[in-house]
């Protein structure tokens, strides 16, 4: 019996290490911008090209900064959920346009319908860069002082929404 | 097979190096590109993640070779760059992560593991060696073997 305790033990200790390497998500970098200032950008506007969007603009307000492209499949699949959100009228969501090319995002708005007060244009992926950017659609939380409170990488989902997002928002107005 | 056939095949092997492109330079001065080259293999593409940034063809491992290219030619060193990059990405870009509280694990784990494994193999040793009884031989065992050995000699 215990001959078989030692080997036993350990391959349970490997089996627990594997099953938690199961479940981690390599894609998911923990990104070291969460509570730092959201860096600064001044982006011409997709709608309108003459207008620049920046988020000084936004001081004192919470907001969610969406990375996405008409190129990115992920941003199609989270597209309802923004919509879904920006009609509850929680929280504005705005756009940043990620490397993509002017009439098909226009396009693809006009087709799938608009979350955004306001989109910016980022075709060099620059703004992206400074934000930590690896893959859209990319999703920040940003805090009344212009902090960073959350980084969603991939699509966000209506349960994120529901059990992180909202409930980070509220708790940030109320600051 | 006439003369057109020939000059036809021989133009077919000609195409070759037509198509193959070189691949495009990554800095316009050679100092530069040397240096740029001797980052982006210490970094990690977050795209494609067990390729450097120098290996990967991702369009944002060519925004970030734009991106260090940039601070090179604006005489930043690389211990600049490299902050630039991990304010950014955090220190999953480095394909060395540095020692920290987070990281030991990861950096003594290995070791630990050897001084484990040794520790174990020297004990079991041990123990087996102390296992081992010594069986005197005795006369007769000693003749048997003697005859054993001869017999076998002699056969063909």
């Amino acid at each position: 019996m215990n001959r078989f305790l030692l080997p036993l033990s350990i391959f349970i200790v490997v089996l627990v290490f594997l099953g938690i390497g199961l479940k981690l998500n390599p894609r998911e970098i923990p990104s070291p911008l969460v509570g730092k200032a959201a860096p600064d950008f001044s982006q011409p506007q997709l709608l309108e090209p003459t207008k620049v969007f920046s988020p000084a603009d936004m001081k004192g307000k919470v907001w969610l900064l969406n990375f996405w492209a008409s190129w990115c499949s992920g941003c199609k699949t989270e597209h309802p959920v923004l919509m879904d959100l920006a009609k509850s009228g929680e929280v504005p969501i705005y756009g940043m346009d990620y490397k993509d090319q002017r009439d098909e995002a226009m396009t693809w708005l006009s087709r799938w319908g608009n979350p955004y007060p306001v989109v910016g244009v980022d075709d060099a992926g620059r703004v992206g860069i400074n934000y930590g950017v690896y893959g859209v659609p990319e999703t920040y939380v940003i805090d009344k002082q212009g902090v960073i409170q959350y980084k969603q990488i991939g699509p966000l989902d209506s349960e994120t929404v529901e059990k992180k997002i909202i409930p980070l928002v509220k708790q940030l107005e109320a600051q | 097979m006439n003369i057109k056939w020939i000059v036809l095949i021989g133009l077919l092997f000609l195409s070759g190096p037509v198509w193959a492109g070189e691949a495009r330079p990554l800095a316009d001065d050679p100092a530069n590109e040397a240096r740029l080259k001797h980052l982006a293999v210490e970094l990690r593409c977050l795209v494609c993640q067990n390729q450097t940034l120098a290996d990967s063809n991702a369009p944002l491992a060519e925004d970030l070779r734009r991106e260090v290219r940039e601070m090179i030619a604006k005489n930043m060193s690389d211990q600049e760059i490299i902050e630039f990059l991990t304010a950014r990405y955090g220190d999953f870009v480095l394909y060395r992560p540095p020692l920290k509280a987070s990281t030991t694990l990861l950096w003594v784990g290995p070791f630990l593991l050897v001084i484990v494994g040794a520790t174990a193999l020297i004990i079991t040793l041990r123990r087996r060696a102390g296992k081992v009884v010594d069986v005197p031989v005795t006369e007769d065992e000693h003749r048997r073997v003697e005859q054993l050995l001869t017999e076998g000699g002699k056969r063909p």
